[in-house]
């Protein structure tokens, strides 16, 4: 034997050796492994995309925009407060994007430029109409995806999902892969909630206050609006309390007058938790103020003996109580006729924080747990009727060199099922398509060696002389085509997303294990074939 | 030795024009579906057009008609429903260009699991597209084929010669037009499955261009007396069989993934399936004929 064979055929052996070993833990037989096989060696193998094992595939846009927004009202109402402090007669007020202020003068310009730097003038005759700088807004943009991820992936931990996938993607993008979620509307409401906590007081002293109906129904709170829309007092709001009739079951909204000044917000909260009310047997959620959020909600029960205290979520009141006397200690109770699943969402939202911009959904893909059993049936039986055809075809028109091509072929479905095991990329069922379809090429290399083969037979040439320049010369045609290939799996991996980027990375390995088994892996063979004795009929 | 064909001496040239009316008429249905998906007039999925689409699987077999009426009682409008009797699914796509997302697939899911409680409906998926995500997609799809198509050119022509890169650019481009202008004509679905199934006939149509250029450029140097379009007369009979057999090999794994491969990948082993075909023909009769078209130097 050739020394050359001898090493190919021990590279060939190594290969598979590897593949296998990689690939193990997508079969049965890994569970039956000794531990230290199991702790030393790849346990991960091939992993099984959304499309094949079910899941939720979401992409949100962070409205940045709000969160401007957010900022600016929010520096309108301290600089409220620091100008009455100063003493200054003024009045702030925030405009959309713009904070404006009167009067303009000079005194008041200082005190707003030097407090706040990020402010531009944008106008300054009359009023003084401030925005915030154009780096600051990217700035504020920026900070929210980043918040907004951070706070996704707290809340999808508490949640409780193996092996989520959560990542920024442009700007302001943020994909979340959710493999496996059982209750997929769940998931998408504990992500998307923007759970901003509010503590306001109802107007109950203005007239407009005993006008508005006990309760509309569902629907009709763009009425409301339009009746009494010019009525509201400056500084005042109507929000609707959803009420659940508990015999009934019948949803109807409650329109409550409320202070429009937030006094406290869940920012300031440590602890959320479900408790089970005594006499409804009703689930609530109870919260923890840390120590500064505990005084102030001290300060606004003591100052507020019998009024109402609203506690709003994401712009709903959820309940408005009477405050009977001054609360020590921070804790407050959110109730609201809750399921118990509910609760406890809210319960992981209020503790993972509000988010500091609200979310638009931009893709929502969710895969049942079904189809994707069925794809991967139907994949595999695709799978073995190709092989067969294949397999059957070769040796049918090539004989013995066809079994030959049938093991490069089978080499190379035993490689790539190693190539992507080790590279843990992910199976989806563009991806299984892939694979069929790299079964049906893996043997192309060979017919056209073959081809070229069979001509130099037919010019005279011996069995051996035959294989070399058949190889020799079919080499340039297999690498161009090969490469015209991988050209385009490479756009394909660029440009796709889950599903097709699995299709590219199978299609790409694919044909670069191609390579490897037609030039190496069948001129082994012949060569083995041919080193006993000089072969005097090529089989092919 | 086992010969599909051999030693043939057709000659392939000399019908090159009957082969240019026949491309002609599918290239200029590509372009047609081409425009159409840029209109957004083509039956494009719910990946490029944004929308819902709920695909659900019932234990028996439901009529379509019960479904539309059922869905139309509770006041859903300007959806298409499409089945797979052979699996009891209903696939309901609402193309609806709407700035929020929600509530579509919610609702479908709750009137069909009411009504047809009796006939244990199950969600296999359900889609929900932005109309900002849907025009990306367009968009950067169309980028894509440009893009692959344009690395083929620039790949062949520095391998080969400039005008064979021409030849097997167009005979690619001729491909991808061909086989998305039967789906157009077909009305089936213009998705992300289908652009992939289009860059891999990119792909692999090549292959066959490759072996025929491969031996042209061998032969040309080999017959120097003979003219030019005997010459590749002779190199596309000398490989015919080659190319067949190649294709032949594709096209039966492809035709696994056609009639077991399930409803996903089932348009996708079609668009394969009438790639390979296509591909192979447009080798012989495209690729070459349009490289003497574009000179007979050697």
């Amino acid at each position: 034997m050739k020394k050359g064979v001898f090493w190919r055929v021990i590279l060939i052996a190594l290969t598979v050796v590897v593949a296998a070993i990689f690939f193990l833990p997508n079969t049965p037989l890994f569970q039956g492994m000794p531990d230290w096989w199991k702790k030393t060696m790849p346990g991960k193998g091939i992993v099984l995309g959304l499309d094949l094992q079910g899941g939720l595939h979401l992409v949100f846009e962070v409205e940045g925009d709000k969160a401007v927004e957010i900022a600016t009202e929010r520096i309108a109402s301290s600089l409220t407060g620091i100008l009455e402090r100063k003493k200054i007669q003024a009045s702030v007020k925030k405009d959309g994007l713009f904070v404006v202020v009167t009067p303009a003068n000079m005194d008041i310009r200082k005190v707003i430029e030097d407090t706040y730097p990020v402010l531009t003038l944008a106008e300054g005759s009359g009023v003084l109409k401030y925005r915030l700088s154009a780096k600051e807004v990217q700035r504020i943009k920026d900070t929210a995806t980043d918040q907004v991820l951070e706070i996704i992936r707290n809340r999808i931990d508490q949640f409780g999902v193996a092996e989520p996938v959560i990542h920024r993607q442009a700007e302001n993008e943020i994909v979340v892969q959710l493999p496996g979620v059982k209750d997929p509307k769940r998931a998408v409401e504990i992500i998307g909630k923007t759970a901003l906590l509010e503590f306001k007081l109802a107007d109950d002293e203005s007239p407009l206050a005993a006008e508005l109906p006990a309760s509309i129904m569902p629907g009709e709170e763009t009425q409301i609006f339009e009746r009494f829309k010019n009525r509201i007092p400056e500084g005042d709001e109507i929000l609707f309390q959803k009420v659940i009739n508990k015999e009934t079951g019948v949803v109807t909204k409650r329109p409550i007058l409320l202070k429009k000044e937030t006094l406290l917000t869940g920012d300031l909260l440590t602890e959320a938790r479900v408790n089970i009310d005594q006499r409804f047997n009703e689930p609530y959620v109870s919260i923890t103020f840390n120590s500064a959020g505990a005084k102030i909600f001290e300060d606004i029960t003591a100052q507020n003996v019998k009024k109402r205290l609203a506690i709003i979520l994401d712009g709903n009141v959820y309940s408005a109580p009477v405050i009977q006397e001054r609360i020590g200690g921070g804790n407050a109770q959110i109730t609201g006729s809750f399921a118990m699943d509910e609760a406890k969402d809210l319960a992981i939202v209020l503790r993972a924080g509000a988010l500091p911009a609200p979310l638009r959904t931009l893709q929502n893909v969710t895969v049942g747990p079904s189809l994707g059993r069925d794809s991967i049936e139907a994949g595999s039986m695709a799978g073995i009727v190709g092989t067969i055809l294949v397999v059957v075809f070769m040796i049918f028109y090539y004989r013995l060199s066809g079994v030959i091509a049938d093991f490069a072929l089978v080499l190379n479905i035993v490689l790539l099922l190693g190539a992507m095991a080790s590279l843990n990329a992910t199976l989806t069922m563009p991806g299984i398509a892939g694979i069929i379809l790299a079964i049906g090429m893996a043997v192309d290399s060979n017919v056209l060696m073959f081809e070229r083969m069979r001509e130099e037979v037919r010019a005279g040439k011996t069995p051996r002389a035959a294989v070399e320049s058949g190889y020799k010369k079919a080499f340039w045609t297999i690498f161009d085509s090969h490469v015209t290939t991988l050209i385009t799996a490479a756009v394909l991996f660029q440009f796709g997303t889950g599903p097709i980027k699995g299709f590219a990375v199978t299609l790409s390995l694919g044909v670069a294990i191609n390579l490897f088994t037609a030039l190496i892996g069948t001129k082994t063979v012949f060569d083995i074939i041919q080193s006993k004795k000089e072969v005097k009929r090529l089989s092919i | 030795m086992i010969e599909l064909v051999k030693g043939t001496k057709i000659d392939f040239m000399s019908k090159r024009i009957y082969a240019f009316i026949i491309s002609g008429v599918f290239s200029l249905l590509g372009i047609i579906a081409i425009v159409q998906i840029g209109l957004g007039k083509a039956n494009l999925g719910v990946d490029f057009a944004g929308g819902t689409a709920v695909q659900i699987k019932f234990a028996q077999s439901v009529q379509l008609h019960d479904v539309r009426l059922a869905l139309e009682e509770e006041g859903l409008k300007d959806f298409d429903l499409q089945d797979l009797p052979t699996e009891n699914k209903v696939l309901i796509r609402v193309k609806k260009q709407e700035e929020k997302l929600g509530g579509f697939s919610e609702k479908i899911t709750q009137i069909l699991s009411q009504k047809f409680s009796d006939k244990k409906p199950v969600i296999d998926s359900t889609t929900e597209i932005g109309p900002k995500v849907g025009s990306k997609l367009r968009k950067d799809a169309l980028w894509a084929i440009l893009v692959a198509v344009a690395g083929i050119l620039i790949y062949v022509a520095w391998r080969f010669q400039f005008r064979f890169g021409v030849g097997a650019t167009i005979a690619t481009f001729h491909d991808v037009l061909a086989v998305l202008g039967i789906f157009y004509i077909l009305n089936k679905e213009m998705n992300l499955i289908l652009l992939s199934a289009l860059l891999t006939i990119a792909g692999y149509s090549l292959t066959d261009t490759v072996v025929v250029f491969d031996r042209i450029r061998e032969n040309i140097k080999k017959y120097i007396k003979e003219p030019v379009e005997v010459v590749i007369n002779r190199s596309i009979n000398e490989v015919l069989s080659r190319t067949i057999i190649t294709s032949l090999t594709v096209f039966l794994s492809a035709l696994a993934l056609f009639l077991f491969g399930g409803e996903v990948i089932h348009d996708f082993a079609l668009a394969m399936l009438l790639g390979v075909v296509i591909g192979t023909y447009s080798s012989i009769f495209v690729a070459s004929p349009v490289v003497v078209l574009l000179g007979k130097k050697r």
